[in-house]
């Protein structure tokens, strides 16, 4: 493979991704501190809100430490270069979140919605674009649908007036094949000013591979998150995906050391438990569900006393989507139903 | 006077299934069925059962208001339309039925508040929305044992049974089923979550309802009641299920349903446009009784 002399705009998401394996927990401190570095890192841009997004603090999702407003007012006025995005899914926040994110200071806004539900961001996506921000489209478990179906929906928000649209591995599921045939399709059918995107998930330890993939078949920007912080095993790890740029000659403006540091000295410490690829976020990976379930189904395993890989598979088999953490205490309470009319026998 | 008159406006899903629903009724009686486009599937079925159509929207129904006694109309077009339906019929003595997401009118859930609306003289009466319909019994069940600090309420429903009209105006969803949620469930704070699933075969509607109670709960009234709930919506949503719950967690009570329609017009799997029209029909019915016992004359503007 060869990038050399390929440009591509990084974008960290420890704080927004990271927010999963944190349970919304980050301190303002925390925030304000890892922004900080990112920025003497060179970072170009960071998300910050709740880790489902604007509006995303609730009994469903997990309350958040702070509000979202909070957060984005104590983070930007401290970065000197980096910009700050934030995430919206349409049926969790609304315009009035966008313009809340706006006034803050927010200069880019990512609406995210399931790969084949492209059409509930219209008023989002406009809304983004007639106040000037820097407007992306966010397609989610992009492992669900083929590429052509992918490129109609990416189409869909392209018209809507998406600056650039994203193939998103919520599930961390793709392998490097399945990333170049998807954003191939988007790179080849899109208008060419309208910048492809790339969002992994490590669960299957594919997010170096995939992210590589991606550059090579006309992705601009990637998504990775210093130390891996991120939903199930995490989300690419930045510092590394640094590294392999360097080694490749591509051209991203982040300095390795630096970021090492932010990964090492800064985030490695805000963790819970070690984000890594354990047999539960492995089963994400595998059986291809949402990364934000891990912990949930942790909890529920806990509290229902059913393997929480037992409960994830049951999730991939009824073909939940993003944001229907509702499902998985639904779901232990039926296996848990299951098993006792089993055992009843 | 057996039955009370009624103009149905939206041709669409929506109007047509609510058309099946209404010809049933023992107390309201559908004659006109108001479109824009005269090669809908809807208004040839009107035709088929003997109703009255026009394609002219509701300019085309205004000259007969009289003459048919259209005593109530319910409406089933888009948010945008609404305000101008109801300027045009509302003054002629109509009484509206609004299932869209408008909310011009006082919300109405009908197990939890239609006793309220009666004697109010209110001339338009918002169904709030179909996650709305689903889940505010729910809360309005666990806030009749306790007060309620917080409810929250997640409506996950199959693609294939969202319109391009929510689809267009996503948000107003979310605002007017957490305002509803908050008012007429009774709680000092709402909030509504949509996920759409595209899986085929399509998924049954789903709707968890998450109470935060102000102090501990107590768990065997709440259990009853919102069995005692259910049954209620049973009576005009047979498939309306309580699939898990109520679980307690802390203050936390969460609730697990499931919506089954009656698969009139509509797929079985979309029991959010069920319980939308059904809820509507039993709205309806409440007006129709108080017409009919000459407890509601609404008097057009004027005379």
């Amino acid at each position: 493979m060869d990038l050399r002399g390929r440009n591509v705009l990084l974008h960290d998401m420890s704080l927004r991704d990271g927010m999963h394996a944190k349970q919304h927990q980050i301190s303002i401190e925390e925030m304000v501190a890892v922004s900080q570095a990112l920025d003497a890192a060179g970072m170009p841009l960071i998300e910050v809100t709740h880790g489902d997004g604007l509006g995303g603090a609730s009994v469903n999702y997990g309350f958040s430490r702070h509000s979202d407003e909070d957060y984005l007012r104590a983070v930007i006025p401290g970065l000197k270069n980096s910009r700050v995005s934030a995430l919206l899914l349409p049926g969790i926040g609304t315009i009035d979140h966008l313009k809340m994110a706006l006034d803050c200071g927010v200069s880019t806004i990512r609406v995210a919605t399931h790969c084949t539900e492209a059409d509930i961001a219209r008023q989002h996506i406009e809304m983004g674009r007639k106040l000037g921000m820097d407007t992306v489209g966010f397609l989610m478990m992009a492992h669900m649908v083929d590429p052509d179906t992918l490129l109609t929906q990416a189409r869909l928000m392209e018209s809507y007036g998406s600056h650039c649209v994203y193939c998103t591995d919520s599930a961390g599921y793709m392998l490097p094949n399945d990333v170049t045939a998807r954003i191939s399709a988007l790179r080849e059918g899109l208008n060419p000013d309208t910048e492809i995107g790339f969002h992994g998930h490590h669960n299957l330890a594919m997010g170096i591979a995939n992210s590589l993939a991606a550059i090579e078949a006309g992705a601009y920007r990637v998504d990775a998150s210093a130390a891996g912080l991120g939903a199930g095993a995490g989300n690419t790890p930045m510092e590394i995906f640094v590294a392999v740029l360097d080694r490749m000659g591509v051209e991203h403006g982040v300095d390795l050391y630096r970021i090492m540091d932010v990964a090492e000295d800064l985030v490695v410490p805000l963790m819970d438990m070690p984000v890594r690829v354990d047999r539960d976020s492995l089963m994400l990976g595998y059986a291809g569900v949402y990364s934000s379930f891990l912990l949930f189904a942790q909890r529920a395993s806990q509290k229902y006393g059913i393997p929480s890989r037992d409960i994830l598979v049951e999730l991939g088999r009824r073909k939940t989507v993003g944001g229907q953490e509702d499902m998985i205490e639904d779901v232990a309470l039926d296996l848990r139903k299951l098993r006792e009319s089993e055992s009843s026998l | 006077m057996d039955r009370i008159n009624i103009a149905i406006i939206g041709s669409g899903n929506i109007g047509t299934d609510l058309l099946i629903k209404a010809l049933r009724s023992k107390t309201i009686r559908p004659v006109w069925m108001v479109g824009i486009d005269p090669d809908s599937d809807g208004l040839r079925r009107a035709r088929e059962l003997g109703i009255k159509t026009t394609h002219e929207g509701v300019d085309g129904l205004l000259p007969f208001i009289e003459d048919d006694g259209i005593k109530i109309a319910f409406d089933a077009t888009s948010a945008k339309v609404h305000p101008e339906n109801a300027k045009k019929l509302e003054p002629r003595g109509v009484l509206m039925v609004d299932l869209t997401p408008a909310a011009i009118g006082k919300y109405c859930v009908p197990p939890v508040n239609l006793q309220e609306h009666v004697g109010t003289k209110s001339r338009n009466v918002n169904l709030v929305s179909c996650g709305g319909q689903a889940t505010i019994p729910i809360v309005g069940a666990v806030r009749r044992v306790q007060p309620l600090e917080y409810a929250e309420i997640v409506a996950t429903v199959a693609s294939r049974s969202i319109g391009p009209g929510t689809r267009n105006n996503i948000d107003e969803f979310t605002r007017t089923t957490a305002s509803g949620v908050a008012e007429i469930g009774g709680a000092k704070e709402g909030k509504a979550i949509i996920v759409i699933n595209p899986a085929e075969p399509p998924i049954m509607m789903r709707d968890t309802i998450h109470c935060l109670t102000e102090t501990e709960p107590d768990q065997d009234a709440i259990r009853a009641s919102v069995e005692e709930m259910v049954k209620e919506v049973q009576a005009y949503v047979p498939g309306y299920k309580l699939k898990n719950g109520p679980v307690f967690d802390g203050r936390r009570v969460s609730v697990f349903m499931e919506v089954e329609g009656l698969g009139d017009y509509l797929p079985t799997y979309a029991g959010n446009l069920d319980i939308m029209t059904a809820a509507a029909v039993r709205t309806g019915e409440m007006f129709a009784q108080e017409m009919m016992k000459g407890n509601l004359h609404l008097e057009p503007v004027g005379s």
